[in-house]
């Protein structure tokens, strides 16, 4: 089900709201951890919700260069053409 | 910029957190006094939060071996096991470890925390993969990455998940390493084992079980949850520690596995280390065998933690778990847990305050662990004085006719 870039993009910021605390709104450019204060363990629980949803396995240590919504999203795209 | 500016907002947090009392993560136990007794800002506490499960820090036949040791081996080893720390001491260890764990091979490490680096560093490496429970303990986590493979998280105690994740990756080159504990640390809560090691064997993965807490706990004769199930021999790999029930420090590994031995030659979190102590090793040998024997223990630790389980449920207090020897109490949020903890220690009742993200789920909790060395009078201590500052922090619900917040030293 791969879909574009945008789409996945869209479909992680709906699966972050849950996480967001600061009530900002979300961009694909959103800072996870500066603009959502968003911690290493909420992380790794949001890239569950998206593994779920792709049915896909993202590997924890493919995150250390995530940082906004549209880096994860490219990461899913990358799964999914696998 | 500073180098350290990095951490501005975790030096802020702290900063915020001592305001309302004593520094939760700086406590200093002047003095201990007995394996439930200590003295903090100059006034005694019982302890109510250091994993000596089965109370054994102060056993005299322990401090006698350990003294011995010491004095007949001297006070360090200057060296690594490759090099020149491996003393016959350390063999005799390993190999007491196997036998008792029912094992061929053991392997020991100066602490617990580096028993799971090495364990988990040495098996997997980056051509596998290893799936690790989302709960994992730190040590846990930090043996992944040191071990270089690629790392998927499966959800919390949950074997579907785990097999779902297996199954997706069925076609990876590598090895699979499966890593879970069997009691976790901080919600006291105990792993599925017996559906774990279905799942594990049925894809061929090989699995790395964390006993730290179980062990001298459960089976018959305290080698754990693997036993008491019967999984001995289904699981490839067990970890634990001397630092809970063994009442010293360090850690070990045990296995079956026919190539166990070559671990000891790239296991770099025993290569490149100073080798344990003669004196715990004596001690903790001598404590191997008080485990072994120690119904008597066992029993009093699970009275003492059921009691206290139920009597906290009973007062209203919300428990993560059934009855084990780590009990969770959880807290609505940040600023009841911390007073909640500050009232405690204020009237003499030491536990462990756990906030995230060093909790699974954002939960904020009291992180109790109990002794077979708490007395009857400690037990009941402890639950007045959970009742009084339950009350008075407003964590727990106010009782007609209760004069307990008066009995209060001071929140």
């Amino acid at each position: 089900m791969a879909g574009d870039l945008d789409e996945v993009c869209a479909e992680i910021i709906t699966l972050l709201e849950p996480f967001n605390k600061t009530g900002v709104e979300i961009k694909p450019e959103t800072d996870l951890a500066a603009d959502l204060e968003m911690d290493s363990v909420a992380a790794m629980n949001l890239v569950m919700e998206v593994e779920d949803k792709y049915d896909i396995d993202i590997p924890i240590n493919l995150l250390s260069d995530v940082t906004c919504p549209r880096d994860l999203a490219q990461l899913v795209e990358k799964q999914l053409n696998r | 910029m500073d180098i350290l500016d990095k951490y501005a907002s975790i030096a802020e947090r702290h900063a915020a957190l001592v305001t309302h009392g004593a520094d939760p993560f700086g406590v200093c136990m002047e003095d201990i006094r007995s394996p439930t007794e200590a003295v903090i800002d100059g006034k005694p506490v019982i302890l109510f939060g250091t994993n000596n499960y089965l109370g054994l820090t102060f056993d005299p036949d322990c401090i006698d071996a350990a003294i011995d040791a010491l004095k007949h081996y001297g006070t360090g080893t200057t060296g690594s096991r490759i090099a020149n720390g491996t003393y016959r001491a350390h063999r005799d260890l390993e190999e007491a470890f196997a036998e008792f764990m029912d094992r061929r091979f053991g392997m020991i490490f100066p602490t617990g925390y580096q028993a799971n680096l090495g364990a988990i560093a040495a098996v997997a490496g980056p051509k596998d993969m290893i799936f690790l429970d989302a709960d994992s303990h730190s040590s846990i986590y930090d043996g992944c990455r040191l071990a270089g493979s690629k790392l998927v998280r499966f959800r919390h105690n949950d074997p579907d998940d785990l097999d779902r994740r297996l199954a997706r990756n069925r076609e990876e080159p590598g090895g699979k390493v499966v890593v879970i504990e069997s009691l976790y640390s901080m919600l006291g809560d105990v792993a599925p084992l017996e559906r774990f090691v279905e799942v594990t064997k049925r894809h061929g993965a090989t699995m790395i079980l964390d006993e730290a807490h179980s062990f001298g706990v459960y089976g018959k004769k305290g080698q754990g949850i693997a036993h008491e199930l019967g999984l001995n021999d289904e699981v490839d790999f067990i970890a634990g520690t001397y630092s809970k029930s063994l009442g010293a420090v360090g850690g070990f590994v045990v296995s079956s596995h026919p190539g166990f031995e070559t671990l000891r030659f790239t296991c770099r979190q025993y290569m490149f280390t100073a080798s344990s102590l003669p004196s715990s090793l004596a001690s903790v040998r001598c404590a191997l065998h008080k485990v072994a024997e120690g119904d008597h223990l066992r029993r009093s630790l699970w009275q003492n933690a059921k009691d206290l389980h139920d009597r906290l449920c009973g007062l209203g207090f919300q428990i993560c778990a059934p009855a084990s020897p780590i009990i969770a109490v959880k807290l609505p949020d940040d600023a009841s847990a911390v007073a909640m903890w500050n009232g405690l220690l204020d009237n003499g009742i030491y536990v462990n305050l756990a906030i995230p993200p060093g909790t699974p789920d954002d939960t904020y909790l009291l992180r109790c662990s109990v002794s077979a060395a708490l007395t009857s009078e400690q037990v009941e201590t402890i639950l007045a004085t959970f009742e009084a500052v339950g009350r008075h922090t407003g964590v727990i619900g106010e009782r007609a006719a209760s004069g307990a917040s008066s009995e209060l030293a001071s929140i």
